[in-house]
């Protein structure tokens, strides 16, 4: 069968099981949107930043567990993606972007919205491909998804001229790939197996520390089975939150820069540490040379690369966690750990770090809370980036995963609109709650336009401090507070800006109106901003400091009268 | 992490696909990651679809096992292995223009003998030698040659393959060969 190469590109990714693509067109990749209507089976939606593309379908991926498709045009279409690119790299999110090309003949010639595409993206892609030939698309299609959601998930990015997109090759889509470079290791060492067992047998004070592989790998059965057969207590970092049971007896939350005191502490109590899918990244290690230095490590990645980075470890085991995990859950006796687990009762209680004073002014945590009430825990939460999202983490108790959805490593503001919107486009059934800062939100506002369009219900809580909160707060901290550049003198009335986009716009300044504006939002057929203005100078407690120890954090301080 | 190594000169070699945009990719990890290549050598293999890099990497223990696992996860890189062991041959090609007059010319070319090089250029006021062998013999030839006068040095970098038949790097070796190196890479944190 011969195809065109945008009919080829169209044709795989129905192939792959492709339903959606985020985009927007231009004079490079148009002969791909001129092919569009042929595929109906393909729904396209027209954001209105390619930056809002590419976050959009990371966060449809982080909702489904599938790669999630964007593609834009050459040049600017293709630099307005990156920080999207970005995100998912260091999120370890699958993702396809399918970027338009100048005509081969042009490439080098410095031609009108040229850029070097593949060389932009190179270190912030899993793997990258600029096609020469149309023949080779068919492959290079299923590689790219291949790649994109084996092993560690991540980016893949097509470059494709538009001349290979209008010429003809014959089509049929491979079965399998031929990557001699690329085979991921899944199983797990035997032997290293047993050594992480006898280790989790002998250990008087072991902590299960959980990160995002849990959920890529839905080995969300196997953690809590490994935890409540050794009754093991689960520390889950940001991007693990929804990857155990938070409302589980054995769950004892966030460790870190803003994590709970508790789980901060005993990470430094517990004698052995299992970390599992999770990376060591500095936000919460600290100072990594003082980290947990009372523990053996047992550390579980899919990446070998991230073995041995960070952080010195007694047994590493590179694999998949479902298969792994699954292994160690047959080697490991029962245990009760009572002395252990109660030590992390005493912890929690003397150390109580999400407890919010009773003022009347509206405190952000409180806004927080009341939402997971509202919603019972059942909605998906998206975030930005900042303060907010910190209290999001904090404050809101997650049961299930793909639940929690937010920009950890990259830490990218304005990923809470779109990322929202493709998060309400993987789970059309859940409510999605978009838990966004007044800075982040502006960033990327646009694409509520995008969601009006599309009947895209995203509920947004805009947690409006007026400031870019936690920017400020370290100026507060660290430099005397000297506000330089963090307040927003003139932010716009998101009421007015959300009946300027034909949706509901709540506004909410006292406790009282808190409730009320969520269920109301929540009845609301179609996006809704509630603009919650919130205490302005409110901080994220607990904080241990860049770079720093357990030693060193920062707990809430009493309340006086000032802040009551 | 604690580093019990010194850093030293270590070499890692690596058989990679012959394609567009392999060296970047390379040297784009080598430059983002912070890793320093003294030398870097790339060449055909026995199988024309494949290059073989040979890099001379400064670094302790732990440096070079992360350069190894970096480079291992590029699509594009079949496989790694490092070469900093005793029982392997490394050479390099420096080519030396120098200074020459009718009076030192002959001893040059006995310098030259005994580090068993090549004149392969003679003019009037300058002489090229070629000489091959490890650094350290090209250091010391150097070191040699200096007193009449060195105008050029011009080196290719460092190309190294293990000794005797236990043959490191194979093209034709199963895929499954390079999770269990993977493994042990792994198991030496």
């Amino acid at each position: 069968m011969k195809l065109t190469g945008s009919q080829m590109v169209c044709e795989s990714l129905i192939q792959e099981g492709v339903d959606v693509i985020f985009g927007l067109p231009g004079g490079a990749i148009l002969p791909l949107y001129q092919t569009l209507p042929e595929y109906p089976a393909l729904r396209h939606i027209l954001v209105r930043h390619e930056q809002g593309a590419a976050h959009a379908a990371d966060g449809y991926a982080r909702a489904t567990g599938k790669p999630g498709v964007a593609w834009a045009t050459s040049g600017p279409g293709a630099t307005n993606l990156v920080t999207g690119i970005a995100t998912a790299q260091m999120d370890s999110v699958p993702l396809i972007l399918i970027t338009g090309q100048v005509p081969r003949a042009a490439i080098g010639s410095d031609a009108f919205q040229e850029t070097d595409t593949t060389g932009i993206t190179l270190p912030i892609t899993k793997h990258n491909y600029l096609v020469m030939n149309a023949s080779d698309i068919p492959r290079v299609m299923k590689e790219a998804f291949h790649i994109a959601s084996t092993g560690r998930p991540g980016p893949v990015l097509i470059d494709l001229p538009k001349d290979v997109l209008q010429e003809s090759a014959e089509f049929k889509y491979p079965k399998t790939v031929n990557l001699p470079g690329y085979k991921p290791a899944t199983g797990g060492h035997p032997s290293q197996i047993t050594k992480a067992s006898t280790l989790i047998n002998q250990s008087s004070k072991p902590v299960i520390l959980a990160g995002h592989g849990i959920i890529i790998s839905n080995a969300f059965n196997e953690l809590k089975t490994l935890a409540e057969k050794a009754q093991i207590p689960v520390i889950t970092t940001l991007l693990g939150i929804s990857s155990f049971p938070e409302n589980h007896v054995l769950s004892v939350g966030m460790p870190g820069m803003h994590g709970v005191a508790y789980a901060s502490l005993a990470l430094e109590e517990a004698d052995l540490l299992i970390a599992v899918g999770m990376r060591f990244d500095d936000r919460i290690t600290g100072k990594p040379s003082a980290f947990a230095t009372n523990s053996k490590k047992i550390h579980i990645d899919i990446d070998p690369s991230e073995i041995g980075k960070n952080v010195k470890v007694e047994v590493p085991i590179v694999g998949d966690l479902k298969i792994v995990l699954g292994k160690i859950n047959t080697k490991i006796k029962d245990n009760t750990h009572k002395q252990w687990l109660s030590q992390i009762d005493e912890l929690k209680s003397n150390h109580p770090s999400l407890d919010i004073r009773d003022t009347k002014k509206l405190l952000p945590q409180y806004v927080i809370k009341e939402l997971w009430k509202a919603t019972k825990g059942e909605s998906v939460i998206v975030t930005g980036v900042g303060q907010h999202q910190m209290w999001a983490a904090q404050h809101y108790q997650y049961t299930e995963p793909r639940t929690w959805i937010t920009s950890g490593g990259s830490g990218a503001m304005g990923f809470e609109v779109p990322g929202a919107m493709g998060a309400q486009v993987g789970a059309p059934s859940k409510v999605v709650w978009s838990i966004a800062g007044d800075g982040g939100f502006q960033m990327t506002m646009g694409e509520i336009a995008t969601m009006v369009e599309n009947n895209i219900p995203v509920k947004f809580a805009i947690i409006n401090n007026g400031n870019l909160g936690m920017v400020r707060q370290w100026q507060e901290f660290f430099y005397k507070k000297d506000y330089v550049a963090t307040i927003y003198k003139n932010n716009p009335d998101f009421t007015k800006l959300a009946e300027a986009f034909h949706i509901l716009g709540i506004r909410v300044t006292r406790k009282d109106q808190v409730k009320p504006a969520i269920l109301e939002a929540m009845d609301y057929p179609g996006p809704v901003i509630v603009d919650f203005i919130v205490e302005e100078e409110e901080n994220v407690y607990p904080m241990i400091p860049a770079g720093q120890t357990v030693n060193d954090m920062v707990e809430e301080p009493r309340p006086t009268k000032a802040n009551l | 992490m604690n580093n019990l190594s010194q850093t030293s000169k270590h070499t890692i070699s690596a058989l990679v696909l012959d394609k567009p945009g392999v060296l970047n990719r390379i040297s784009s990890m080598f430059r983002r990651r912070g890793f320093n290549i003294s030398s870097l050598a790339v060449g055909q293999s026995e199988n024309p679809n494949l290059s073989r890099m040979t890099f001379v990497v400064i670094g302790n223990n732990s440096v070079v096992e992360q350069v190894t696992k970096h480079l291992n996860k590029l699509i594009d890189v079949i496989k790694v292995l490092d070469l900093s062991s005793e029982n392997v041959i490394s050479r390099e090609l420096a080519l030396f223009r120098i200074n020459s007059s009718p009076q030192t010319r002959s001893e040059i070319m006995n310098l030259s003998n005994i580090f068993r090089g090549n004149v392969v250029d003679v003019a009037r006021n300058t002489m090229v030698i070629e000489i091959t062998g490890d650094e350290g013999k090209i250091v010391s030839f150097e070191e040699m040659l200096r007193p009449f006068g060195i105008i050029e040095i011009m080196r290719t970098g460092t190309i190294a393959l293990k000794r005797g038949m236990d043959i490191a790097i194979n093209s034709q070796q199963p895929k499954e060969r390079r999770n269990q190196s993977n493994w042990e890479e792994a198991a030496s944190v």
